[in-house]
């Protein structure tokens, strides 16, 4: 694997190949959300001492088909207070929005596709995380118009919560991508996998970045602990309540081909993508380099596994606090990092001294920690008891009489 | 007129004089605390899980598991039944109906006077609560451990007499036949009647 563009490879590409490769990858979305969900209920219920789908073909392997023929011969029920045209484009936007991001994720290196050699990548761009960013954004409008055109409470209220949540993480995701930007100099995913194939991973180098990131997407797919926008105890089902037979199944299809977006451009940008393991990039090249395939999806399981395994863990946030943690923690740590990471970027290609640059990392330490003591000593003075003071001299409103309340013990 | 309504504790409380004291909030538990969490789900994955493969694996109940009743019937095959509805008084959830018969020498179901004539549980209603056990003077409602009680049909799940009664054993006759020769029905009560004797058998019987 000597290529390290594949913008250079896939520039060639015949147009019957860029639709072959279009087929390919829906393919592959659908065949990995029917294997997410099953996959999510057995290891969710492994983790519950229960067993899982288990009857449905070999290990219950076929249950998500089942569960959506089933859901396809439902009867599709519009509510009459919907607003029929949108209630319908909703889940359409929803599912046909996560499925273009997938357009610009490298799944492979050097292939042999048809006697074509490529890359199964659909198009690279030079903006193409920018791209993935927009795409995911319109998908929140599937989103908040479902909830909306449902013409019902709880699905206004989901949507709602769904809208405001998604953009304060896109927010955070999107400042903890800049880093990535930064280091690698392009937003061109095949570029920041070829980067890290010549460095090191982004997950290492980057780390704060990619903690926010793995967070903030857990936020950006709405799922546990941050389901705030179909809480089955608070709102019913949130936007989809109103949704049923095969337009529900395209939001369930929605919400999972989303995940595996979110985890594949993780894997893009931070853990070196369809690239194997550091120490093993002898298998890159076994069958023909569509071992980099296997590569980049045990890598997505890693990202889907984390998944599962906070939805196994956590209980559901409140708003306030999901909202407060979105704001005050995850936005302003991602600001410093961001400007860090520049500082430090510029350093070095200014060529200034080593010894410049460790100065600079200490004095950012030793900033820190003295931000970190400032605001603990705040804390602590916040939680002192405040010394009572002499009456206000600006007139305030008296008080009613209160007449239940006798606390003092008189007459 | 104001003067006449008192004003109770007027100017004595204070709102702001009412002690408080802030709560102390606690604060995310440490790192290390969180992550035994993460540690519990994920080793729980490799634990042996508790579902029994029901349809497959039939597990059995507890000895005393509150299934489906049974109407029990003397050594000689009498039922032990008298149709004395005390089961349907006691039944909270109004499941039981009894009618009450009289045995007569042709028609000798039960030692005494007194038969079920007919008896149904309704199982839609049945709350499996066992106060008409309870209520039984005779013993002649108890309940099995058979629980797959399910069905298709309303109709189905309103069990008749001859879906509840026990099924004749070893040295029982089919009633309707007479008493034990000799016997009363505090005998039968007593439990002195330990199998049935070859007089009691009437006409077809062997």
């Amino acid at each position: 694997m000597n290529t390290l563009n594949n913008a250079v490879l896939i520039a060639k590409d015949p147009g019957w190949l860029i639709a072959v490769k279009g087929v390919l990858v829906f393919a592959i979305c659908v065949l990995c959300t029917l294997m997410a969900v099953w996959a999510e209920r057995r290891v969710l219920a492994k983790m519950q001492l229960r067993t899982g789908p288990n009857r449905v073909g070999k290990f219950g392997l076929l249950q998500s088909l089942a569960d959506g023929v089933k859901l396809a011969l439902k009867e599709d029920i519009i509510p009459a207070a919907a607003d029929k045209v949108v209630f319908i484009l909703a889940p359409i936007i929803a599912t046909s929005m996560c499925f273009m991001a997938f357009a610009v994720i490298p799944m492979t290196g050097e292939v042999n596709l048809f006697g074509q050699k490529t890359a199964l990548q659909m198009t690279d761009l030079p903006v193409s995380v920018l791209y993935i960013l927009a795409v995911t954004s319109i998908g929140v409008y599937g989103v908040v118009l479902a909830g909306w055109s449902s013409g019902s409470t709880y699905p206004l209220l989901g949507g709602l919560r769904s809208s405001a949540q998604v953009i304060s993480y896109e927010i955070a995701m999107g400042l903890s991508l800049v880093a990535v930007f930064i280091y690698a100099g392009s937003m061109s995913t095949s570029t920041i996998v070829g980067s890290q194939h010549q460095h090191i991973w982004n997950a290492v180098v980057l780390f704060p970045s990619f903690v926010i990131y793995v967070i903030s997407m857990v936020g950006e797919t709405n799922r546990a602990p941050f389901d705030l926008a179909e809480a089955e105890g608070e709102l019913v089902g949130g936007f989809h309540t109103e949704y049923s037979s095969l337009k529900f199944a395209l939001f369930f299809l929605a919400e999972y081909v989303n995940i595996i977006a979110v985890s594949a451009l993780a894997t893009t940008l931070f853990l070196g993508g369809y690239h194997a393991l550091p120490g093993l990039g002898f298998t890159e090249s076994w069958l023909g380099g569509w071992f980099t395939l296997v590569w980049f999806f045990l890598k997505v399981i890693f990202f889907f596994f984390i998944f599962m395994w906070l939805r196994a863990t956590l209980p559901r946030l409140r708003y306030d606090q999901f909202m407060k943690f979105g704001w005050k923690v995850l936005i302003p740590v991602s600001l410093v990092w961001i400007l860090i990471v520049a500082s430090l970027r510029v350093l070095q290609q200014e060529g200034a001294p080593r010894i410049a640059t460790i100065a600079f990392a200490v004095g950012i330490v030793l900033l820190v920690m003295a931000a970190s003591s400032l605001i603990d000593r705040s804390k602590a003075k916040a939680r002192a008891p405040q010394p009572e003071g002499d009456a206000p001299n600006f007139p305030i409103p008296s008080l009613p009489e209160v007449n239940s309340i006798n606390v003092s013990g008189g007459k | 007129m104001s003067d006449f309504i008192e004003k109770k504790n007027s100017g004595q409380a204070d709102i702001n004089s009412v002690p408080f004291s802030e709560v102390e909030q606690p604060g995310p538990a440490p790192l290390a605390q969180q992550a035994k969490g993460f540690w519990v789900t994920f080793s729980s994955m490799f634990k042996k899980n508790q579902t029994v493969q029901y349809p497959d694996v039939k597990a059995p109940t507890q000895p005393r598991f509150h299934g489906r009743h049974q109407l029990n019937r003397h050594p000689d095959g009498l039922e032990k039944c008298i149709g004395c509805e005390l089961c349907a008084w006691a039944c909270p959830a109004d499941a039981i109906y009894v009618e009450g018969g009289n045995n007569t020498p042709g028609n000798q179901l039960s030692p005494g006077e007194r038969h079920g004539a007919v008896y149904q549980i309704n199982y839609l209603r049945c709350i499996f609560c066992g106060l008409c056990v309870e209520a039984c003077p005779t013993r002649a409602l108890t309940m099995t451990n058979e629980y797959e009680l399910a069905d298709d049909k309303r109709e189905k799940l309103i069990f008749e007499k001859e879906d509840l009664l026990a099924p004749l054993r070893q040295g029982m006759l089919a009633p309707p036949h007479p008493m034990y020769p000799g016997m009363t029905d505090t005998n039968y009560y007593n439990g002195d009647v330990k199998e049935a004797h070859p007089s009691q058998a009437m006409n077809g019987d062997k």
